[in-house]
Order: structure tokens, then C-alpha cells, then sequence
């Protein structure tokens, strides 16, 4: 194995590029090194992305933000203008690992590695955020609800890295909910996470929603109907109930260790309902 | 396949070594430079035995190659005390025993100081959060939690 930890995306991608599947991008390494110890993996180059100036900085962009794909869960944590603006996205970094893990687990990590139950994935769907990726034809701009194809697959290309995550601005009303369900109090896999953005009018009265769900399927699922089954409400008992049949009725999940089909598909609906009343406080104390 | 040439600052000394590409920066502080008060528990994130400071940051020395220490400051459980005085976290561990076979202790320990050193006034149930990656089969963690809570104090001067 080659290590290399170039300044510049340019050289990152060259080195990817050249490298075609015998490459990997290393982030925190949370998840990469783990994966190199047990030889699940064997890159013949590991790019360590941490010295490019993009990758490592969080910039306020046209009111929404610039999030270096390589920005630990710590320093989000610590970021006082994100914190505000998206809690939500920030309470799901913040779950991740332990302290340690924490001061290492970046976004871009959490993304690309396409764990279905990664915990920032249904946040930043939620938050409508869109991926950077620069590659050797350039940059394009995918969705990340896009980003993930199946479990530890993603639709990066050959050479292709994530270099930045962009939250979009808010409107005044708005904010954002991550909730996730673990048998523990920490350290633990999600047995369902779900994270809801939504956005009130003067009235209280909700006039845009969305409504992500993870540990549900094969990944991280956004789900429309549950969405509009709140949208013109005031978030009544009648449009809450709606919202979690909506979520548990998208769920396709597996049974493991962790939680049953059943049990999955119910609390899917009991969190997206819990997660939405956070987001609707939230929103409500922004006038 | 080539070595990897690095220049570090552990525990306040400039320090060179070469490792492999592969070698994580636990088996570089145990195996090259004796560095041994570091464990390693689970070699995978898990138990925090192996938790130093990179740059001022908590992290497992165990999901860290070597070969990215370059440059940067690695404080390990070896340069806590100072000379023949302990750290007043390692005093009060030993006072209130809150080690058995002190497997997990120089992890707890470096996990603890990184803890007051950003937060003097923690409460039990912050000091309990943060030290969650740091698991002991021995203790359960009563006294470690009152050993930190107690060194808080004193340090706070009360
Ligand atoms: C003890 C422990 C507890 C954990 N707990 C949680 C948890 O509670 N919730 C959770 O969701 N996860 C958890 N994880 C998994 C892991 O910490 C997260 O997925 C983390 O966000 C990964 O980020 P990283 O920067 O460490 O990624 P890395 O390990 O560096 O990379 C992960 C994968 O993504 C690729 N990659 C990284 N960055 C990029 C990029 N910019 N562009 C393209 N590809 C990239 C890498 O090549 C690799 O395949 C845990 C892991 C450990 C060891
Ligand atoms: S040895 Fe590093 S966390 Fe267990
Ligand atoms: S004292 Fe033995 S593991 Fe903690």
C-alpha cells in the first residue's frame, strides 16, 4: 500500500484517477481503517484528503453553508452559525462514536462509506443537502439523496471524490430534527434514525416538509408522502398519525440483531412523528 | 513498498521515524518509538485504551496511520506527568483506586485530561458521555467517574 496526502484536489484526484479501483480516499478512517485491519479491503493507494484547504472548512455560502467533506463531527459540533442554523444536521454528526471517534468522523466519510444506517445521511437528505464532487472531468453537484446507491455503494465515479457538502440557506420559519433509536445510550449502530426539516408560516401552519429515514432499507430513504401528510397542518394529532403511517409504510427493512422488520417499520413512524415536533418547536421559537 | 519518513512532536519532542504506510500510529508509539502506555483493547474504535491527543484532538491511536502524524503534535498517558509529580488526575486515580488491572487506565486518563482541560466544571453526566468510548472490564466505573469529578474540584480549587 502507498500513502499519499496531497495539498490540493487536483493532485487528489490524480492520484485516484490513476489509481481506478485500487484507490481510497481516507477521511477520519474511522470506518476506512477499520475496514483495512480486518482486509475486508486492500487499495493499492490510500489518499489521505486532510491537508486540501476545501476539505477541512466550513463557510458560510448564500445563507446556507460550505462543509469541507473532511470537517470532523467535533468541529460541527463546535461551529456556533452552523448549530443554530441546522441542528438537526449537527445533532446527527454529533451521535457518531465516542469522543474519539468524534474528533475524526467527518461527513463525507459518513457518506461515501454508504452504510445504510449512517446517521447524517437522513439529516442532510432531510436538509435538502447537495455534494460536491470533483473528479477528472470536473465538478458536478449530486443531491446527496443521490449519493448512496446500496449498501457500501455509492455513484462516485472512478477517481471522483466528495470534496464539499452544501447546506442551502433556510427560510425564517425553518429548522431541522434528527432523531435516532438505539438499544443503549451510546456507542451503537441506529436500529432506525429519521431526520425531518420543515418550514412554518406566520400561522404556525407548515408549508414545506421533508422526511428522511435511515436503518430502513438498503439506504437512506427520503419519503415524500410523509412529508405532504403534514404540509397545510398545523401538525394536528390527524396529520402527525399520517406522517408515521407514511414513514412505515416506505420501509423495506431486514431483520438483524438489532431489530425485527416489525419492530423497524413501527418505530420508523414513532421517531419521523417525534422528530417533526422538534423541528415545528425549533421552527416556532425563530419567528 | 517505501517506508514513510516522519517528523512528529510527541509529548513535546521532535521525533523521526519511518513506518510502513499501513502501520497505524499505536503500533508506530508501542513498537518503534516504546511508547507503551498506550493499549491496544479492540484495535477498532471501540475501547479507547489507546486514545492520545493528535493535534489536540481525543482520538484512537488505533484508527490513526502513522504516516499521518506528519507534522503534527501526539500527546501521549508518557507525558502526563511531569518528571517524578503526577498529573492531580493520576494522584486522585490512585487515591480513590479507580484502576484494578490498569488496562484502560492511561486511555481513561488522557480521555479525562482532555475532558477538563476544555471543560474545569463538568457534570457527572458530561463526564460520563465523554468517557463513553472508554470501556473498563474491571471498575465499573464508579470510581473512575468520582476520581475525575473529585480532580475537577481540586483543580477548581475547592
Ligand atoms: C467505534 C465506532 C463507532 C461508530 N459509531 C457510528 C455511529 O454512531 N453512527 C454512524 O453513522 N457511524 C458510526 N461509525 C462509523 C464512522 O465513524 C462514520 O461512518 C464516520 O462518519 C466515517 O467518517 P470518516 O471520516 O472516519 O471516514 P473514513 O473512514 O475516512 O472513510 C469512510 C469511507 O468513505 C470514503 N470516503 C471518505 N471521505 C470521502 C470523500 N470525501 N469522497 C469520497 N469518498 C470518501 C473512504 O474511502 C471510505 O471508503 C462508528 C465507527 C466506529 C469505529
Ligand atoms: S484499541 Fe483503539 S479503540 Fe480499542
Ligand atoms: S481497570 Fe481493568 S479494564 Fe479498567
Amino acid at each position: 500500500m502507498r500513502y499519499e496526502a496531497p495539498q490540493t484536489l487536483e493532485a487528489a484526484v490524480g492520484l485516484l484517477a490513476e489509481a481506478g479501483d485500487n484507490g481510497r480516499v481516507l477521511a477520519g478512517g474511522t470506518d476506512l481503517l477499520v475496514q483495512l485491519r480486518a482486509e475486508t479491503i486492500e487499495p493499492e493507494i490510500v489518499v489521505d484528503v486532510k491537508r486540501i484547504t476545501e476539505l477541512r472548512t466550513v463557510s458560510p455560502e448564500d445563507g446556507g453553508f460550505r462543509i469541507g467533506a473532511a470537517v470532523t463531527g467535533a468541529e460541527l459540533g463546535e461551529h456556533d452559525g452552523l448549530r443554530a442554523a441546522w441542528p438537526g444536521v449537527v445533532e446527527a454528526a454529533e451521535l457518531i462514536g465516542s469522543t474519539q471517534i468524534q474528533g475524526r468522523a467527518s461527513l463525507g466519510g459518513n457518506l461515501c462509506n454508504a452504510s445504510p444506517a449512517a446517521d447524517t445521511v437522513p439529516a442532510l437528505i432531510a436538509a435538502d443537502a447537495v455534494a460536491s464532487i470533483i473528479g477528472p472531468n470536473g465538478r458536478r453537484d449530486l443531491a446527496v439523496a443521490d449519493v448512496v446507491s446500496g449498501p457500501g455503494q455509492t455513484a462516485l465515479a472512478r477517481g471522483e471524490l466528495v470534496a464539499s457538502i452544501r447546506l442551502p440557506s433556510q427560510s425564517a420559519r425553518s429548522a431541522d430534527a434528527y432523531l435516532r433509536f438505539i438499544p443503549r445510550t451510546e456507542m451503537d449502530i441506529a436500529v432506525v434514525g429519521a431526520g425531518v426539516n420543515l418550514t412554518l408560516d406566520g400561522d404556525g401552519r407548515c408549508t414545506a416538509a421533508r422526511v428522511a429515514l435511515g436503518a430502513v432499507a438498503e439506504r437512506a430513504l427520503l419519503v415524500p408522502a410523509a412529508g405532504d401528510a403534514i404540509v397545510g397542518s398545523t401538525l394536528d394529532e390527524a396529520a402527525l398519525s399520517q406522517l408515521a403511517e407514511a414513514a412505515s409504510a416506505a420501509c423495506r427493512p431486514i431483520d438483524d440483531k438489532r431489530g425485527t422488520k416489525i419492530y423497524r417499520t413501527k418505530v420508523a413512524g414513532v421517531l419521523a412523528r417525534r422528530a417533526a415536533e422538534i423541528a415545528q418547536t425549533r421552527a416556532g421559537e425563530r419567528a | 513498498m517505501s517506508k514513510c519518513h516522519v517528523t512528529a512532536t510527541i509529548n513535546g519532542d521532535e521525533v523521526e521515524y519511518l513506518c510502513e504506510p499501513e502501520e497505524t500510529l499505536l503500533d508506530v508509539l508501542r513498537d518503534q518509538l516504546f511508547l507503551t502506555g498506550s493499549k491496544e483493547g479492540c484495535g477498532s474504535g471501540d475501547c479507547g485504551a489507546c486514545s492520545v491527543m493528535l493535534d489536540g484532538r481525543l482520538v484512537c491511536a488505533c484508527l490513526v496511520l502513522g504516516a499521518e502524524a506528519q507534522g503534527r503534535k501526539v500527546e501521549t498517558i508518557e507525558g502526563m506527568a511531569h518528571g517524578e509529580t503526577l498529573h492531580p488526575l493520576q494522584e486522585k486515580f490512585l487515591e480513590h483506586a479507580a484502576l484494578q488491572c490498569g488496562v484502560c487506565t492511561p486511555g481513561v486518563l488522557v480521555a479525562a485530561k482532555a475532558l477538563l482541560d476544555r471543560n474545569p466544571d463538568p457534570t457527572e453526566t458530561e463526564v460520563r458521555y465523554w468517557l463513553a468510548g472508554n470501556l473498563c472490564r474491571c471498575t465499573g466505573y464508579d470510581k473512575i467517574i468520582r476520581a475525575v469529578m473529585d480532580t475537577a474540584a481540586e483543580m477548581r480549587g475547592n
